[in-house]
C-alpha cells in the first residue's frame, strides 16, 4: 500500500531567467493504491503543471508546499529518482529520439528502474505480449523512439512503457486526446491491466469524459484556477459532461 | 535492421554478440592511462635535421630514391608556413619532438616472440583477443615506430594479398614503392604531409590483387607510448582492378603531461572497379595534436569509402579525400566527431570529381560538450570536364551544453554546368524535453545524455564492424560522464 500526497502545492512556470508566473495556488489530493482519480476541468486551470511538476520537469518551480511518496517529499529528488521511486507520467507531447530504437530504449528503462537488466528471455516475450495487447506492430521495436510515429501511436507506447515499468503511481497527461473509438479502447484497457496487475493508482488527466466509460474513476476532482475547485464520485463527472465547468469559471472570476 | 548496443544499469554491455564473444569485452574498455617504461625512447634524439632524416634512412637501410625524397620533402617542410586557417597549431615545439624510435631490434613473427611489456600493452589493448578470434584478417599492430607484431592469415596470403608493415614492404616489394610511393599525396602536397615523408616509420601495406575479395577486414592499431615523441606512419593502399579491401585504423594513446605529434600519411589507389572502405577510430589522449592527410585515387568505377571517427585528440585537423580521375567512379565519407573539454576537432572531407558521372557523399556527425569546438570543413570540387557529376552534403553538429562550439565551413568550387550538389547543415542541442522524458523513465542525466548522443550518430555508428561501434559508444559514454551537474 502506497501513497502519493500533494499537500498546499504551489508551483510557477519559469518563464525566463526572470520571469515566473504562478500556476498551481494551493493543490491538495491524496491517492492511494489501487485508486483511481480523474483530474478535469477548463484548459489552462493546471492539471498539466500539476503532472509535470510531480514529475519534476525543471520548467516548473515549487515555491511551498509538499508532494510526499509514502511520507517521503519527492520535491527535492531529480526526475530520475523520482521515476526510480515509482513515479510514472504518460506525456501529452511524447518528444523524438533520434536514432535510439524502442528495443533499446525500453530496456534501458526497464533496468534503470528496476536496477538490474531483466532476464533476457522473459523480457522479450513480456514486451511481445505487451505490444499484442495494446495492437502494436512488432516491427516497432526496431523504431527509434516516437519518430514518425502518429498521435495514436505515440499514446500506445506510452501505455506500453506504463505496463513493462510498474510504477506505483501513473500520472496519465491527457493521454486520451487525439485518439479515435478504437485507440481510446485500446489504451484504456491497457491502463486498467496495469491498474489491476499491481495495484497502481492512477491520476488521470482530460478534457473529457469520453476515457470515463473506460477507465472507472473512484474520484473525480474539478481543477480551476490552479485549485481544486470540487470533488465527489464517478457521478461529478457525468453532471460535468451536461452542465460543462461554466459554474466553476464564474465563481472563480467572481 | 542494425544491433543495438544496450547496457544494463551497472554499464555492462548486453548484445547477442558479446555473450557469444565474451573476449570482445576487452576491445572496448578504455582506461588506457597507463603506460610502461619509457626504454626505447630514451636514446632517440629531439628535433629534426637533415642528420636525423639521414639517419632514419641510413638505419632502415632504404634506397637511395627514398632518401632523396625524404631529403626533398624536409626542405618542402622547412619552407611551407604553419597553416593557420585551423585550429591553434602554435603548441606545436618542432625542436623538443622525437622524429624516430625503435622499439625493438627486430620484428617479431609470433606473438610471443613480442617482449612483454609491449604484450602487456596489447593486452589492455585487446588484440589477442581479436586476433584469438580470427576476428580480423591480419593484425599489424604498431608500437612506437615500427611495427613489431604481424600476422597475416594464410589464405590471404594464398590469394596472393599482401599486408605488411610498410617498412618491410619497400625492401620485398619496391617495384610497387616505385610506382605509387607519394603519387597520391605528393611530397609538398602541406606542410604535414612532407613532415611525414622526411621522417615517416612503419605503417601499413596493403595490396590487393585483380577480382580478390577481402571478405574481413584487416586491422591495425596504432600506440604512442614515448612522451614527446611523434608518430609518423605512412600507409600505402593498393586495391587493384574488380578487387574489394576494409581496412581498419584504431588508435589509442596513454596519458602524458607534454604535447605529442601524429601526422600521418595515408595513400590509397583504388583501380578500375575496385572499392576501398577505410574506417579509423581515433582515440588520442587529449594532448596529441593529430594532423593526418588522407587521400585516395578512385579510378573508373571504382568506391571509395571513408569511415572517419574523431574521439581524442587535442587538435585534430584531417580531411580524408577522394579525387575522382576515372568515369563513375564514387567516393563517400562518414564522419564523427566529438569535442570535449579542451578539445578542437577540425574534420570534414574532401571530394574532387575530375572525371564525367563521377559521384560523391559526405555525411558529417559532431558532438561538442565543456566548451570544445567541433568544425566541419569541407571542399568539393567538380572540375571542367566532369559533367554529371553529383555530390551531396550532410553535415549535423549537437551542441550538448551552451559554451561548445560548432562551426561549418562547407567550399564548394564548381567548373562544370551540369551538375547536382545538394548540402544540408543542421545544428541542434540537446532538448530539455528529450533529457526530461529519458530521465522520467528512470535514466540518471549522464546516461540519458550519453544516449541521446548515441542516436545522434548512430547513422554512422551501424557502419562500424560490431567491435568498433562497441568502442565508440563506450567512447561516447566516458565523454559524457561528468558532462552534466
Amino acid at each position: 500500500m502506497s501513497t502519493l500526497e500533494i499537500k498546499d502545492l504551489h508551483v510557477s512556470v519559469i518563464l525566463d531567467d526572470e520571469n515566473t508566473k504562478p500556476i498551481l495556488k494551493g493543490v491538495n489530493l491524496t491517492i492511494n493504491s489501487g485508486e483511481i482519480h480523474a483530474i478535469m476541468g477548463p484548459n489552462g486551470s493546471g492539471k498539466s503543471t500539476l503532472a509535470s511538476t510531480v514529475a519534476g520537469h525543471p520548467k516548473y518551480q515549487v515555491d511551498s508546499g509538499e508532494i510526499l511518496l509514502d511520507g517521503e517529499d519527492v520535491t527535492a529528488m531529480s526526475v530520475d529518482e523520482r521515476a526510480r521511486a515509482g513515479l510514472f507520467l504518460a506525456m501529452q507531447y511524447p518528444v523524438e529520439i533520434p536514432g535510439v530504437t524502442m528495443s533499446n530504449f525500453l530496456r534501458s528503462a526497464k533496468t534503470a528502474i528496476d536496477g538490474e537488466a531483466p532476464a533476457l528471455r522473459t523480457w522479450t516475450k513480456d514486451v511481445k505480449n505487451a505490444m499484442g495487447e495494446l495492437k502494436i506492430d512488432p516491427d516497432f521495436v526496431s523504431r527509434n523512439v516516437n519518430e514518425g510515429f502518429s498521435g495514436g501511436e505515440k499514446k500506445r507506447h506510452e501505455i506500453l512503457q506504463l505496463e513493462l515499468l510498474r510504477p506505483k503511481f501513473a500520472i496519465l497527461d491527457e493521454t486520451d486526446s487525439g485518439l479515435d473509438i478504437d485507440a481510446l479502447q485500446v489504451v484504456s484497457e491497457g491502463v486498467n491491466r496495469a491498474h489491476q496487475g499491481n495495484e497502481m493508482g492512477v491520476m488521470l488527466i482530460t478534457h473529457y469524459t469520453r476515457i470515463l466509460r473506460y477507465i472507472k474513476p473512484d474520484f473525480v476532482h474539478v481543477f480551476v484556477d490552479g485549485k481544486v475547485a470540487d470533488q465527489g464520485g464517478a457521478e461529478l463527472a457525468d453532471r460535468l459532461e451536461e452542465e460543462g465547468y461554466v459554474n466553476y469559471l464564474k465563481g472563480a472570476a467572481a | 535492421m542494425t544491433e543495438q548496443v544496450e547496457r544494463t544499469a551497472d554499464g555492462n554491455v548486453i548484445t547477442d554478440i558479446l555473450e557469444r564473444n565474451p573476449e570482445l569485452e576487452g576491445i572496448g574498455h578504455y582506461q588506457y592511462g597507463w603506460y610502461d617504461s619509457d626504454e626505447a625512447g630514451k636514446a632517440a634524439q629531439r628535433g629534426l635535421s637533415e642528420d636525423v632524416v639521414r639517419d632514419i634512412s641510413g638505419k632502415k637501410d632504404e634506397p637511395e630514391w627514398m632518401l632523396n625524397l625524404r631529403l626533398k620533402a624536409l626542405k618542402f617542410f622547412d619552407r611551407k608556413p604553419m597553416p593557420n586557417w585551423g585550429a591553434d597549431l602554435s603548441g606545436i615545439d618542432f625542436d623538443n619532438i622525437k622524429y624516430f624510435v625503435r622499439s625493438t631490434e627486430k620484428q617479431a613473427e609470433t606473438w610471443e616472440d613480442l617482449p612483454e611489456e609491449i604484450r602487456d600493452t596489447y593486452e589492455k589493448l585487446g588484440i589477442p583477443e581479436a586476433e584469438r578470434n580470427r576476428l580480423v584478417a591480419g593484425v599489424a599492430a604498431q608500437y612506437e615506430s615500427e611495427v613489431v607484431y604481424h600476422q597475416i592469415r594464410e589464405d590471404l596470403e594464398a590469394q596472393g594479398v599482401i599486408f605488411m608493415d610498410t617498412d618491410t614492404a619497400l625492401k620485398e616489394h619496391p617495384e610497387f614503392f616505385e610506382e605509387y610511393f607519394g603519387t597520391v599525396i605528393p611530397v609538398g602536397d602541406n606542410k604535414f604531409a612532407a613532415l611525414n615523408t622526411a621522417v615517416w616509420s612503419g605503417g601499413s601495406f596493403v595490396y590487393v590483387p585483380p577480382g580478390v575479395h577481402v571478405e574481413i577486414p584487416l586491422q591495425a592499431y596504432f600506440r604512442i607510448n614515448t612522451e614527446n615523441m611523434g608518430q609518423f606512419e605512412r600507409t600505402l593502399i593498393i586495391a587493384d582492378e574488380d578487387s574489394y579491401v576494409h581496412y581498419i585504423e584504431g588508435c589509442t594513446a596513454p596519458i602524458y603531461k607534454s604535447d605529442s605529434l601524429h601526422s600521418a600519411v595515408v595513400e590509397i589507389i583504388a583501380k578500375k572497379n575496385a572499392r576501398v572502405r577505410y574506417t579509423t577510430i581515433q582515440n588520442w589522449s587529449n594532448n596529441v595534436y593529430n594532423l593526418v592527410t588522407k587521400r585516395a585515387i578512385a579510378h573508373e568505377g571504382a568506391t571509395m569509402e571513408w569511415i572517419d571517427g574523431n574521439i581524442g585528440s587535442k587538435v585534430t585537423q584531417k580531411y580524408p579525400a577522394v579525387y575522382m580521375v576515372g568515369e563513375h567512379a564514387k567516393g563517400e565519407t562518414l564522419s564523427i566527431a566529438f569535442a570535449g573539454e579542451g578539445q578542437h576537432q577540425d574534420t570534414g572531407s574532401k571530394m574532387v570529381h575530375i572525371a564525367p558521372n563521377t559521384s560523391s557523399s559526405i555525411v558529417s556527425k559532431s558532438v561538442a560538450r565543456g566548451g570544445g569546438r567541433a568544425a566541419y570543413r569541407g571542399l568539393v570540387q567538380i572540375r571542367e570536364g566532369a559533367k554529371h557529376s553529383k555530390n551531396n552534403v550532410v553535415c549535423d553538429a549537437l551542441l550538448v551544453d551552451t559554451i561548445s562550439r560548432s562551426d561549418t565551413y562547407p567550399y564548394i568550387d564548381i567548373r562544370e554546368d551540369e551538375v547536382t550538389l545538394g548540402h544540408e547543415a543542421t545544428v541542434s542541442r540537446v532538448s530539455e524535453e528529450q533529457l526530461f522524458y529519458l530521465m522520467q523513465r528512470g535514466l540518471p542525466e549522464d546516461e540519458a545524455m550519453a544516449m541521446i548522443v548515441r542516436g545522434f550518430v548512430e547513422p554512422i555508428a551501424r557502419e562500424l564492424p560490431m567491435e568498433y561501434a562497441l568502442e565508440l559508444n563506450r567512447l561516447i559514454e566516458l565523454q559524457m560522464e561528468g558532462s552534466v551537474g
